[in-house]
This record gives structure tokens, C-alpha cells and sequence, in this order.
């Protein structure tokens, strides 16, 4: 485990820095921006313009601080727009 | 506990995505609503009732066992352009727990959206290899001699828990056995209990 | 397609890190590298992820049920506790009984 590379932060069973942090049973709510970016994803998805493979590896690119710092949903939107920005079906100029 | 809000950037990435989506002609507003809609249909409900089912009816018990993704469709639920269903048949000796190390795969077609806490790092770090400190976070606890495996959703299927059917619930409706199943126990952190009795 | 292995057969994990030489998209958990297992079932054949993350053309492999037993992965752990884990045939190599 101590020898694991950084570039696979998302790659988590059994790391051990979690052995002692709780899992909180609570499930609160998904919000609007949440449930709009899971639709977002899944109209793409039945278009043939991502896949969840895709989305992976961007989502799996992110730096540790974004891969645990934001939201479940944001590290979706920004793995989608990823890309769709890869694939040329925008551009970053669209998104920024 | 309430979600923390998306940072207004990441609020004004989505509308310019979608913009810049629609404005091609990619897609539509009216799509995505439609999308929002039918997704926020599914429920832990749709797995409660084929376990139910699975309880009271031997053999759609080993269809469901044999061919998860089969058996959904005889609920009237396609899992059509969706990853298959596989089903673990728990056993006096056998308890399954299910988690995603690598990301969060779940079977969102029959249990709905994947709990907040199904996807934290803690559960799926913890899953694999403390998996009855785990369960211990629901009060949970599957004794010493029954073997717990954990299956790690690593690839393309997705796994539903088929917990065993609870002492005392002989000649129960497939309702009242529904009413037994939510997300906990179809993912395996918890056992299906029988509530503290209604006052007779 | 046909599957390699049958279920039943010993298999070990490859211990390959390629992801510290190059970004990859892998679906092997690290935890399992150069582990030794049983196969419960061939699951079917899918297109490699390996290949569709990066939108390239995707060959379908033979994906499996692996079984390993939780205490020799961890060094601690209740004995008879197990992981099940999905993986592609390319990571799987025999072992001699």
C-alpha cells in the first residue's frame, strides 16, 4: 500500500487512512444540480457521445485535492465535460 | 448531514455544457427533463419486490439467480443499454457485501440512486478489507463462523444482495416482505429485521 | 469467445504496475496484483475498458468471478472471509496445483 503511486488516488480498497474514519449511514437528498447532471450524462450516454469508461479516466485524472474535495456530482460534470471537450463535440472556448 | 452545495462555478459549468449542447443540436432541455424524471422513478423498491417475490416463489427464485437482468424485465424493468444484474443468493453460512473500490458502480436500475454513503471514500476503502467494522456502522453482525464476502464491482455487472428471508415472517404477504428491504440490505450492511412489533 | 479458464481453476493476478510508467484507466484493484485465486464463473466477454476509456476501438475479452480469501491480501482479517472480484482474462495467468 505505501508504495502505491498518487496517480491512483481513486483506486481505495483498503487504504489504510481510512481504517479509523466512520461511514455515516445518513443518505441526504440529491439536489437539482445533482439529478441534472445525472440526466445530463445519461442523455449523452444513450446518444453515443460518452462513455462511463470515458468519464472514469477524467474523473480518475483529477488531482486528490478535486478527487476528494468536490462533490460526487461535480467530479461527474467536470469528468463529462472532459470529454466532450477530448472528443470535439464542444470546445473549452464553449465551456469557459 | 445536508450535501454540500456545488461551487457557483461548477453551477455555471453545467448551464454553459448545456448551452453549448443545445445550441448545436446535440441534444434538448425537454430531454434532459425527461431524463431527470424517469430516473428519479427508480427505487430500492423495484429490488425489494423481486427478493420478495424470490422468497415466495421458488422458482423465480433461481431465475432471478440464473439471469438477474431476465428477471428484472418480468417486473416490467429493462435494463436495456444498462450494465447486467447479478444476484447473490446469501446462505446460512454466506454473507454478501457489495461495494465499487474504484468508483461507485451500483445497480441503479432496481435500487435507485447509490446512497451517500455507499459512495464515500470510508466505505469503499473499509468494504474490502474490514468489512464487519463496516456492518458494525449499521449495528450489524454476522457471527464469527459465517463467511462474509465481499464482491467489489471492478467491471461490467452490477450486484444485488439476496438476503436470507427472516425467522417469523412465515405466511407474510409479498407487501409486508417488501416493506422488509431498502437499500441497506439489498447492498448487504444490513439484515432484514423484523420491526419492533406493532402493538397487537 | 471462449473462456481459458473453467470454473474452479487457480489462477494468480499478474503483478504488473503499469499505471506508474503512463496514465491508464484500469479496472485491476491494486489490492489484488500478484495474488493467487479461484474462479467461480466466466461472467461473459465485454469490450476492454482499458481501451473504450481512451475512445479507441475495444476488442471484447473474457471477464470472470475471481475468490480470494481476505487474510493473506490484508494480513489480518477474519479467516473464511473472502473478496469477489471482476476481472479481465489478460490479468490472470494459471497456477500449477
Amino acid at each position: 500500500m505505501e508504495t502505491q503511486p498518487a496517480s491512483t488516488h481513486h483506486d481505495l480498497g483498503g487504504n489504510p487512512k481510512y481504517r479509523c474514519t466512520a461511514v455515516e449511514p445518513e443518505n441526504p437528498a440529491l439536489s437539482d444540480f445533482d439529478k441534472r447532471v445525472d440526466a445530463l450524462r445519461v442523455v449523452l450516454r444513450e446518444k453515443g457521445l460518452i462513455t462511463t469508461d470515458e468519464q472514469r479516466m477524467k474523473i480518475e485524472s483529477l488531482p486528490p485535492e478535486e478527487y476528494f474535495g468536490l462533490s460526487y456530482y461535480e467530479k461527474w460534470l467536470k469528468g463529462m465535460a472532459a470529454v466532450l471537450v477530448s472528443r470535439g463535440i464542444v470546445t473549452w472556448e464553449d465551456v469557459s | 448531514m445536508a450535501l454540500r452545495e456545488p461551487a457557483p462555478e461548477h453551477v455555471a459549468l453545467l448551464e454553459k455544457l448545456i448551452g453549448a449542447l443545445t445550441a448545436r443540436g446535440i441534444l434538448t432541455e425537454a430531454e434532459i427533463a425527461a431524463k431527470k424524471s424517469a430516473t428519479e422513478k427508480a427505487s430500492p423498491q423495484t429490488g425489494a419486490r423481486m427478493v420478495a417475490r424470490a422468497w415466495t416463489d421458488p422458482a423465480f427464485r433461481a431465475r432471478l439467480l440464473a439471469d438477474g437482468t431476465a428477471a428484472a424485465e418480468e417486473f416490467g424493468v429493462s435494463l436495456a443499454g444498462n450494465p447486467p444484474l447479478g444476484v447473490l443468493e446469501d446462505t446460512a453460512n454466506l454473507h454478501h457485501l457489495v461495494v465499487c473500490t474504484l468508483c461507485s458502480c451500483y445497480p441503479r436500475v432496481v435500487l435507485g440512486f447509490p446512497p451517500h454513503w455507499y459512495k464515500s471514500a470510508a466505505y469503499r476503502a473499509r468494504a474490502v478489507r474490514d468489512p464487519r467494522g463496516v456492518l458494525a456502522e449499521w449495528g450489524t453482525h454476522i457471527p464469527a463462523g459465517t463467511q462474509i464476502r465481499v464482491v467489489d464491482s471492478t467491471a461490467d455487472y452490477r450486484w444485488m444482495v439476496l438476503p436470507m428471508r427472516p425467522e417469523g415472517t412465515e405466511g407474510w404477504s409479498e407487501d409486508q416482505l417488501t416493506a422488509l428491504l431498502g437499500a441497506e440490505e439489498l447492498v448487504g450492511v444490513a439484515l432484514p429485521k423484523l420491526a419492533l412489533a406493532k402493538v397487537a | 469467445m471462449s473462456p481459458r479458464y473453467a470454473a474452479g481453476a487457480k489462477v494468480q493476478v499478474k503483478n504488473n504496475r503499469p499505471e506508474t510508467v503512463m496514465r491508464l484507466h484500469l479496472r485491476t484493484p491494486h489490492y489484488v496484483r500478484g495474488r493467487q485465486g479461484i474462479v467461480l464463473r466466466a461472467l461473459g466477454s465485454f469490450p476492454n475498458p482499458e481501451d473504450l476509456a481512451f475512445n479507441r476501438p475495444a476488442p471484447a475479452k473474457v471477464l470472470y468471478h475471481v475468490l480470494f480469501e481476505q487474510p493473506p491480501v490484508w494480513n489480518e482479517g477474519e479467516a473464511g472471509d473472502t473478496l469477489l472480484v471482476e476481472l479481465f482474462e489478460h490479468w490472470l495467468e494459471p497456477v500449477e496445483s
